[in-house]
């Protein structure tokens, strides 16, 4: 069996499952946010269970519109903190507490190898960067997850793609998940594991892996997963605490297909409008004008990710006429990039840095587009209007082309910028 | 357990910011949601489908975020089923969870056009087009997500079976 067979197969009390078996699997942690927590609060009321099935493993995290921008927000907000009292629920991350939700699951340790997690909400595949398996579900579902703490889940067959090579400056694992993205397209891996191995893999740090991992749904994915290796288990004991059993693919494990890249050559990737598999080499397309540069979310809102953006800004002024947005993914990470300098690096560039939120990412708040605008976000998705009017237009990339983007007022490549 | 409507013609990789877009998102009310259904690619569809229609989609309904408003919106707007060549996985299984009936069917692109009437067998996993005198076959659906259809969806299933989900 791999990694993802392995682990459905403990968590439904099996010896072994094969891809499409139905299993009923106990979830080790379950996660809502207050988009997707209160209609799942409210069915869990109509289920009609009095209490959640174990008020240790339920996270709740209030990031989509925090602080509340509206009064209907603060409405969600309100729920959410009810529900958290009145089922003595300790895991409530509230504002100044937490951050974007699936950033605050790995930092703060809720999530560890071999576990099942589920989060309602579609990033939540990102956590198999820590070798769990992970996916998305809604909020119906969580009502029944809090009430029972099982769901059933159809065995994913499994994708391997295997990395070799070394990215080159400037060059990064989301460039590498936008080429992947590209390449298998926005439904080339519905109902799917996607599992990342290969030499290139040990070399990239969590952060880069949680990248990977979490734009696995843009192809389909049920989840994109990695064997954990000493990197993942570094993370793990810094961040987590409990025990866990780390699970490994078989030598034999079978998969449906087996894809190689060689990142050596790789160049900075751009996903168009209005399709995150709509991917071309940052060069190609260079010379777009720009409105707006985003860098943040659950896909590139860490330090590693703002540290590459200062390095670009460090002592340069964005282009005049172009807003430069910095949303730090969380409270750990904002501090963390207060205590590194780098907030003072962007505020100096002309960005304007933001709490962490969602909220520019999905179009809630905090940074809407108007019609006929143009953004490059180091976020995950460019449907049409998600940051937005329906009319603008929104291009995905890494920390570095957004960075080298907004010093130019229009999209370029990062290495010849900066003369890489 | 039949459905029939209108077919209502989308393409794919028709993501749930297009099905209930983001800006609705702090409203629990299924009416208030049902008003949006669609809107990011038919400002109209909410009132078209009041006269009950079936969503026809190509490949990857539903992608994108994991919104249970959107399957939410279709269902009090109108629509009885959507048929998609294929799904987004979350929304597949939101669906099936709040009971709106989804089938996969094999190039539904091509079969049915605009305004074709049609009726749907689920448990047969049968799709008649009446309009052009065709019978379409669906993959059918496993015994347990028919009960939970049938049931009306999840919560109400879950009241029937005493907590098992399947």
């Amino acid at each position: 069996m791999n990694i993802s067979e392995k682990i459905l197969a403990a968590s439904s009390g099996r010896d072994e499952v094969k891809p499409n078996d139905i299993v009923e699997a106990r979830v080790e942690m379950a996660m809502v946010n207050e988009m997707t927590g209160p209609l799942a609060i409210q069915t869990f009321e109509k289920i009609g269970t009095e209490k959640v099935w174990d008020r240790q493993r339920i996270v709740l995290v209030q990031d989509h519109q925090v602080p509340a921008d509206t009064v209907k927000s603060a409405e969600l907000h309100k729920i959410m903190r009810a529900f958290a009292k009145e089922q003595a629920i300790p895991l409530l991350y509230d504002i100044g507490s937490g951050g974007v939700c699936h950033q605050v699951m790995v930092e703060k340790g809720h999530v560890r190898p071999g576990e099942l997690v589920v989060g309602a909400d579609s990033h939540s595949c990102m956590y198999g960067a820590l070798g769990a398996f992970a996916t998305g579900i809604g909020s119906t579902e969580m009502a029944s997850v809090f009430a029972t703490g099982k769901l059933w889940l159809r065995v994913p067959s499994s994708i391997r793609i295997n990395i070799a090579g070394a990215f080159q400056k400037f060059v990064t694992p989301k460039d590498l998940i936008l080429r992947i993205v590209g390449q298998v397209g926005a439904d080339g891996a519905i109902y799917k594991s996607i599992e990342f191995t290969g030499p290139a893999i040990n070399k990239i740090p969590v952060s880069g892996r949680l990248t990977m991992c979490n734009m696995t749904v843009e192809m389909g994915a049920k989840t994109g997963i990695i064997q954990p290796d000493r990197t993942t288990l570094d993370y793990i004991r810094d961040h987590a605490s409990g025990p866990f059993k780390v699970v490994r693919s078989d030598e034999d494990a079978t998969y449906e297909e087996t894809m190689e890249f060689n990142i050596d050559n790789l160049e900075p990737q751009v996903a168009c409008p209005h399709s995150v598999d709509n991917v071309k080499p940052a060069k190609d397309i260079q010379g777009v004008e720009i409105d707006q540069a985003f860098i943040g979310s659950c896909t590139n809102g860490r330090p590693e990710d703002l540290e590459l953006a200062a390095e670009m800004l460090k002592g340069r002024r964005i282009k005049e006429g172009v807003r430069l947005l910095v949303t730090p993914a969380s409270q750990e990470v904002y501090l963390e990039a207060l205590k590194r300098g780098l907030l003072e690096v962007f505020v100096n560039a002309g960005a304007y840095v933001c709490n962490p939120t969602c909220g520019a990412c999905f179009g809630g708040h905090m940074g809407l587009l108007a019609a006929g605008e143009v953004c490059i976000s180091s976020s995950n998705r460019n449907f049409q209007g998600r940051m937005g009017s329906p009319e603008s237009d929104v291009y995905l990339a890494s920390p570095a082309t957004v960075a080298a983007s907004a010093l130019a007022g229009e999209i370029v490549d990062p290495r010849h910028f900066m003369g890489a | 357990m039949e459905v029939s409507g209108k077919a209502a013609i989308f393409g794919s990789n028709v993501s749930t910011d297009a099905i209930f877009p983001s800006k609705y998102m702090t409203s629990l009310d299924p009416l208030e949601l049902a008003k949006h259904a669609m809107e990011g690619v038919d400002s109209g569809f909410a009132q078209k489908a009041q006269e009950s229609l079936i969503v026809i989609a190509g490949s990857n309904f539903g992608c994108g975020s994991s919104r249970e408003q959107a399957p939410l919106a279709l269902k009090y707007a109108g629509v009885k089923c959507v048929l998609a060549e294929s799904f987004a996985r979350i929304f597949y299984r939101n669906a099936i969870n709040i009971g709106l009936p989804v089938l996969e069917l094999p190039e539904s692109s091509k079969k049915i056009e605009e305004g074709d009437m049609l009726t749907i067998s689920l448990e047969e996993g049968k799709v008649m087009n009446q309009t052009k005198g065709l019978i379409l076959d669906a993959p059918k659906l496993p015994e347990f997500i028919l009960d939970i259809i049938r049931a009306g969806g999840l919560v109400e299933h879950l009241k029937q079976t005493g907590g098992t989900t399947r």
